[in-house]
């Protein structure tokens, strides 16, 4: 089944915004992860899809009267539940709509347009797959293992002990941090050479902060090992309307949001595309 | 208008008052990511394309957005694919879309501008023409849209160019925008849209250097209603021809007020990446409102007031 499945990289979104219910809120270290109930949306997502996310209540009146424009998540996890679809989205404080987003509690309402933008697509003929996440780019990654239902490599990078706890969204991986508190004291580079080195029959999947992103494509350029890269670009709209989110590529100036998130590295000079204080 | 809300834009019938801002909605990659499902659900009553140049343009270096209070501000730089591009890939899938097709063409001289109108004018598919003059002209170095001479001079080359209405798209980055407006329909234009986006800026917070690749850009959203609501007042007193209101329209009473101070049709831009069918729900409550009025009008009647023609 996820043969097929994975063939596909794009689930169509409803063309309308929609409110769903939080029915689920727990703290896993540093991040936070919220489950929504979606009834009315498409009951499968494609891993590395995303989500516009904004409170039902209260969206806007923060820090310098934001936020305004809804924000741009990967779901982390999706299972089909009694009522419907139940998503995962992962969150981290680090702007006036993550904060907001971080508030929301269980009943609440949360407004999401999507699925949106391209996923993740399936391992070049007949390679492994190896996934390697950063941060709460660690997100994408857990639907994407959970997909494929079988054992597969995945090597997470974290800053610290508190954030290494996003590990469990995972049923295995290999961890380090950059203070060693759990696991090996290295980045995510140092195991994904060794690991190419090892089987370079590999497509690398990987999302993570752009310096991390851009380490990991340049190793696999260097190997002519195929890379899939979801990255990220402050979004407004999500679904190509406004231009905003474009980074570049060999190819020109391309839309995350519907080109994207996912590119394959191959296509790409660089991910240094800037940071995005959402 | 009919109790549908149904109207006419320069001759061209409407099934109701609403538009997109020209470069707020792409019709092609929203469906792509909506699927046929958009086609049958059109948020827009007629479709603005996004500004048509004549050479292709990459737009601005990235980052292209800043969220500020109530908006945002954008320095897209007008990426396009040319009027070359336009025509033989866009236009076809534009063409199919269930409303009127108006194209938003921007050139960087009066003869640039000319040769879009032209190229615009042969096609079947486009009914009206949006002219964006919010740029300036390589010429004088003068942004047509500031400037009453600038923009008369321009709307005069083009108007015998074409059998089909001319919009001009106002800019606020003016003295007196009425004055640009009144310019524009002494020289033949058939319709008159406002607001543009407002010129802004914003510093990065770490390096407080620009942060927007373009250095400045425009600002949109509830942040510029106010001055948009005022601009499209002063502008329909001014002018007989129809007025194209927007500005931060996110609701149906928005859409109201900016009719009620002359527009003749709306439409609404920043409002759609935030809800893609923001569209929809401005219609539907914008004739949940008029529904209201109408209902108190008999007792006016009743009472001795006249209601309105």
């Amino acid at each position: 089944m996820s043969g097929a499945w994975l063939a596909d990289s794009r689930t169509l979104a409803p063309p309308a915004r929609r409110v769903v219910r939080v029915i689920v809120t727990r703290t896993l270290g540093a991040y936070r992860l919220l489950t929504a109930l979606d009834a009315e949306g498409p009951s499968r997502p494609r891993p590395g899809q995303f989500y516009m996310l904004s409170t039902a209540g209260g969206w806007g009146g923060g820090t310098d009267q934001r936020p305004y424009l809804p924000r741009a998540f990967s779901y982390a996890g999706a299972r089909p539940g009694p009522d419907g679809l139940e998503l995962d989205f992962l969150l981290e404080d680090v702007g006036p709509g993550t904060r907001r987003l971080d508030q929301i509690a269980v009943g609440d309402g949360l407004a999401l347009v999507g699925p949106l933008g391209n996923g993740f697509g399936p391992s070049a003929g007949g390679t492994r797959a190896l996934l390697v996440g950063g941060g709460i780019g660690a997100a994408p990654l857990a639907c994407l293992a959970r997909e494929r239902g079988r054992p597969t490599e995945v090597i997470l990078g974290f800053r610290s002990a508190v954030h290494a706890e996003a590990a469990a969204l995972f049923d295995a991986a290999r961890v380090v941090t950059e203070d060693g508190a759990v696991g090996e004291r290295a980045l995510v580079t140092a195991p994904l050479a060794l690991a190419l080195d090892r089987d370079p029959a590999t497509t690398v999947f990987s999302c993570g902060p752009p310096a991390m992103l851009e380490a990991v494509r340049a190793m696999c350029a260097e190997r002519a090992i195929p890379a899939q890269l979801a990255m990220e670009s402050g979004m407004a709209c999500g679904y190509g309307a406004c231009f905003g989110c474009t980074v570049p590529t060999k190819n020109g100036y391309v839309r995350l949001c519907v080109d994207g998130p996912v590119l394959e590295g191959d296509s790409l000079e660089t991910c240094l595309v800037g940071e995005v204080p959402l | 208008m009919s109790a549908e809300g149904a109207i006419e834009l320069c001759g061209v019938p409407l099934a109701g008052p609403l538009l997109n801002g020209s470069g707020t909605f792409d019709a092609i990659a929203a469906r792509r990511a909506f699927g046929d499902a958009l086609l049958e659900q059109f948020p827009f009553h007629c479709y603005v394309s996004k500004t048509i140049t004549v050479k292709p343009r990459a737009g601005n270096p990235p980052p292209r957005l800043w969220e500020v209070p109530g908006g945002l501000i954008n320095s897209i730089g007008l990426p396009n694919k040319g009027v070359d591009g336009f025509l033989s890939e866009d236009l076809p899938l534009l063409a199919e879309l269930p409303v009127p097709l108006c194209v938003s063409v921007m050139g960087f001289s009066p003869d640039e501008l000319a040769v879009l109108v032209e190229r615009a004018s042969d096609c079947d598919e486009i009914e009206l023409i949006e002219l964006n003059v919010s740029c300036p002209n390589v010429e004088t170095g003068l942004v047509m849209g500031a400037d009453a001479g600038e923009t008369g001079a321009a709307v005069s080359r083009l108007r015998p160019l074409t059998g089909k209405p001319l919009i001009v798209k106002l800019t606020p980055n003016a003295t007196e925008p009425a004055v640009v407006a009144e310019a524009a329909v002494a020289a033949g234009a058939d319709a008159v849209s406002l607001i543009n986006t407002l010129r802004g800026m914003a510093l990065s917070p770490r390096t407080r250097q620009p942060w927007l690749g373009g250095r400045t850009g425009g600002v949109s959203g509830a942040a510029v209603r106010a001055v948009a609501l005022a601009q499209v007042f002063s502008v329909a007193a001014r002018v007989e021809v129809p007025v194209i209101g927007m500005g931060g329209i996110a609701t149906g009473a928005d859409a109201a007020d900016f009719l009620a101070a002359g527009a003749t049709a709306i439409a609404v831009g920043t409002e759609s990446f935030r809800d893609p069918a923001a569209g929809l729900r401005i219609g539907a409550e914008l004739a949940g409102i008029r529904a209201a009025t109408a209902a108190e009008e008999p007792a006016h009647a009743a009472s001795g007031r006249r209601a309105p023609a």
